[in-house]
C-alpha cells in the first residue's frame, strides 16, 4: 500500500519545510529531547559511530534543563519521537568552544555572514546578464572565458574560481543542480536557496527536467532542447536567459533590474513586467 | 559509495518548494555554522572535497531528516574531531578540557574579503596529457568505490560525448582521503537523456556531467 499522502506531510522530503511546526513543538516540549536523546542513547552504545554519539549527546545539556516528568506524557512521546535536539543550541555550545579554544575569531565569522548576507547576491549575475544583452563583444568573452569576463564586473572568488557560462536560446535551454550536493556559483548568485539543495530538486532535475520546469510554470516545446548540467566538479555554470522581446529600449540599470536568480539557474524565463516595454 | 547523496535520478521525492521571500539564512544558527565553516577550513586540516564527504558519511535516514545545515553542523563536527583540533568530550561538554592550550585563529575579520576573493582554485598548472578529447565517444566506467566520488551512479556504465576539455583539475576522488591530488584533466561529457533513462525521455534532451580521466573509457 503507498502512502503518498502522510509520507508528504510529515515526510523526509523537506525538512526545512517542517521547520516551523517543529520549532514551536520543541519550544513547547524541549523535555521530549530527554525521550529522544535518552533512545538515541541506547543505539550510541551499539552502534559507537561518534556522529550518532554527538546527536544524541549535544542536546543533552539543554534538555536536561527540563522537566522530565513531560517527557512521559503519552501524547508528548507519540507526535515528538522524532523530533532531534535543537540545533541552534548546539551550534551556540559549538560556537564558544572553537572561540573560548582560539580557533575562530567571531569577528570574522560576522564578517562571512555579512558578506554573503548582504554583499554577494543575484544582482551580481544580473549585471553580468544585462552587460552581455546589450554589449555583443562582451558576450563572446564571457561565453568563451566566464572568470575574467565576470571578474571585468568585479565578481569572483570562493565557489566561482572556475566559472561557465551556458546561453539560451529560442532552441536551447539550459538549467543547473548538483544531484551530489549543492554547487551553486556564490560570486554571482550568492548562497543557493533551500529548494536548489533539496532532494526533490537535486534528483529529478536530472530525469524528469520538463517536469522540474513544469513546477516552476515554465512549460518548453518539445523542439526545444533541454541541457542540463550537474555540477559534479568545481566548474560552476550561471545560465544566460534569453533577453526578452519588447526590452529593446531599456538601459543596463533596467535590464539588470528584470533578471531573477531563477532565470539565471534556468529554472524560468526572464519576462517584462506588464506595461514595462520600449 | 553509492550514499542516498548521490540522488539524481531518484523519483518519489516530493514537490519542489520554492519560497518566493526566503531570507539568505532562516535563522541565525544557519548563518553561525555556514561561517563556522568557512572560518575553519583557514586551518588548512582538511579540504574541501573532505567536507564534502564528511556529510556523505551522515546515515541515510539522517540525511534524509537532517535541514541542509544541519548537515553543515554535523560534517563540521566529524572533522573537527577527526582533525584533533577539539575532543569529542570537549564537543560535548562545550568547553575546552582543562589545561588545553589557547589556539591563535588563522583568520581575522580583516583577512575575509581577501579570503573570499581569493577561493580556493581546484585547477593545476602540471603537464598531464588528456586521454580524451572533444568530440571523441566515452563511456562512464562502472565503478562503485566504498569512498567518496564525483562520478554520479546514473552515469556509470553510459555513453557519453566529450564536449569539452577544461583542463587539469584537482581528483576529489583521492583528495578527499588525503590520498593526493592526482591532477588530470576534466572535461564536460554529454549524456542523452534517452542513454540515461530509456526511451521515455525526450529525444533532444541531455546530461552534462563533469567528469575526469579517470571516470571515464573510451567507447
Amino acid at each position: 500500500m503507498r502512502r503518498r499522502g502522510s509520507r508528504r506531510v510529515t515526510g523526509i522530503v523537506e525538512p526545512e519545510k517542517r521547520g516551523l511546526r517543529q520549532k514551536q513543538k520543541i519550544r513547547a516540549l524541549s523535555a521530549v529531547q530527554v525521550y529522544y536523546d535518552g533512545r538515541t542513547a541506547e543505539r550510541v552504545h551499539v552502534m559507537k559511530t561518534s556522529r550518532r554519539d554527538f546527536i544524541a549527546n549535544a542536546g543533552a545539556a539543554a534538555a536536561a534543563m527540563h522537566d522530565l516528568a513531560h517527557a512521559q506524557e503519552p501524547e508528548h512521546e507519540h507526535e515528538h519521537s522524532l523530533v532531534p535536539s535543537d540545533p541552534a543550541l548546539r551550534v551556540k555550545s559549538l560556537e564558544s568552544l572553537l572561540v573560548e579554544k582560539g580557533l575562530v575569531d567571531p569577528a570574522a565569522l560576522d564578517t562571512l555572514i555579512d558578506t554573503y548576507e548582504r554583499k554577494i547576491g543575484p544582482r551580481n549575475g544580473a549585471q553580468v546578464v544585462a552587460r552581455a544583452w546589450l554589449d555583443p563583444t562582451y558576450k563572446r568573452r564571457l561565453l568563451a572565458n566566464a572568470d575574467s569576463a565576470i571578474a571585468e564586473l568585479g565578481y569572483g572568488g570562493q565557489q566561482g574560481e572556475h566559472m561557465v557560462v551556458v546561453e539560451n536560446t529560442p532552441k536551447v535551454h539550459n538549467m543547473v543542480v548538483c544531484t551530489l550536493c549543492s554547487c551553486y556559483p556564490w560570486p554571482v548568485l550568492g548562497l543557493p536557496p533551500v529548494w536548489y539543495k533539496s532532494a526533490p530538486y537535486r534528483s529529478r532535475s536530472v530525469i524528469d527536467p520538463r517536469g522540474v520546469l513544469r513546477e516552476f510554470g515554465l512549460e518548453l516545446p518539445e523542439d526545444v532542447e533541454i541541457r542540463v548540467h550537474d555540477s559534479t566538479a568545481e566548474l560552476r555554470y550561471l545560465v544566460l536567459p534569453e533577453r526578452p522581446a519588447g526590452s529593446e529600449k531599456l538601459n543596463e540599470e533596467e535590464l539588470a533590474a528584470l533578471v531573477t536568480r531563477d532565470s539565471m539557474i534556468g529554472v524560468a524565463k526572464v519576462t517584462l513586467p506588464p506595461g514595462v516595454h520600449a | 559509495m553509492n550514499g542516498v547523496h548521490d540522488m539524481g535520478g531518484m523519483q518519489d521525492m516530493g514537490p519542489i518548494q520554492a519560497d518566493k521571500n526566503e531570507p539568505v539564512f532562516r535563522e541565525r544558527w544557519e548563518a553561525r555554522i555556514f561561517a563556522m565553516n568557512r572560518a575553519m577550513g583557514a586551518w588548512r586540516k582538511w579540504n574541501l572535497d573532505a567536507s564534502r564527504h564528511e556529510r556523505e558519511l551522515i546515515p541515510p535516514a539522517e540525511y534524509l531528516r537532517m535541514s541542509y545545515y544541519e548537515k553543515w553542523l554535523s560534517g563540521l563536527v566529524e572533522l573537527l574531531a577527526k582533525s584533533g583540533l577539539v575532543t569529542r568530550a570537549e564537543i560535548e561538554s562545550g568547553t575546552p578540557e582543562a589545561g588545553s592550550s589557547r589556539a591563535t585563529p588563522p583568520l581575522t575579520a580583516e583577512m575575509v574579503p581577501a579570503m573570499i576573493a581569493r577561493g580556493t582554485p581546484a585547477n593545476r598548472d602540471v603537464p598531464v596529457a588528456a586521454r580524451f578529447k572533444a568530440g571523441q565517444r566515452v563511456r562512464g566506467r562502472n565503478i562503485n568505490p566504498t569512498g567518496h566520488t564525483r562520478l554520479p551512479r546514473y552515469a556509470r556504465g553510459k555513453l557519453g560525448t566529450v564536449e569539452r576539455d577544461h583542463g587539469v583539475f584537482v581528483f576529489p576522488d583521492t583528495n578527499a582521503h588525503f590520498e593526493g591530488e592526482k591532477p588530470q584533466h576534466l572535461y564536460s561529457v554529454r549524456f542523452a537523456a534517452r542513454e540515461l533513462w530509456g526511451d521515455a525521455a525526450a529525444p533532444r534532451d541531455a546530461v552534462y556531467v563533469n567528469l575526469w580521466d579517470d571516470h571515464l573509457e573510451p567507447a
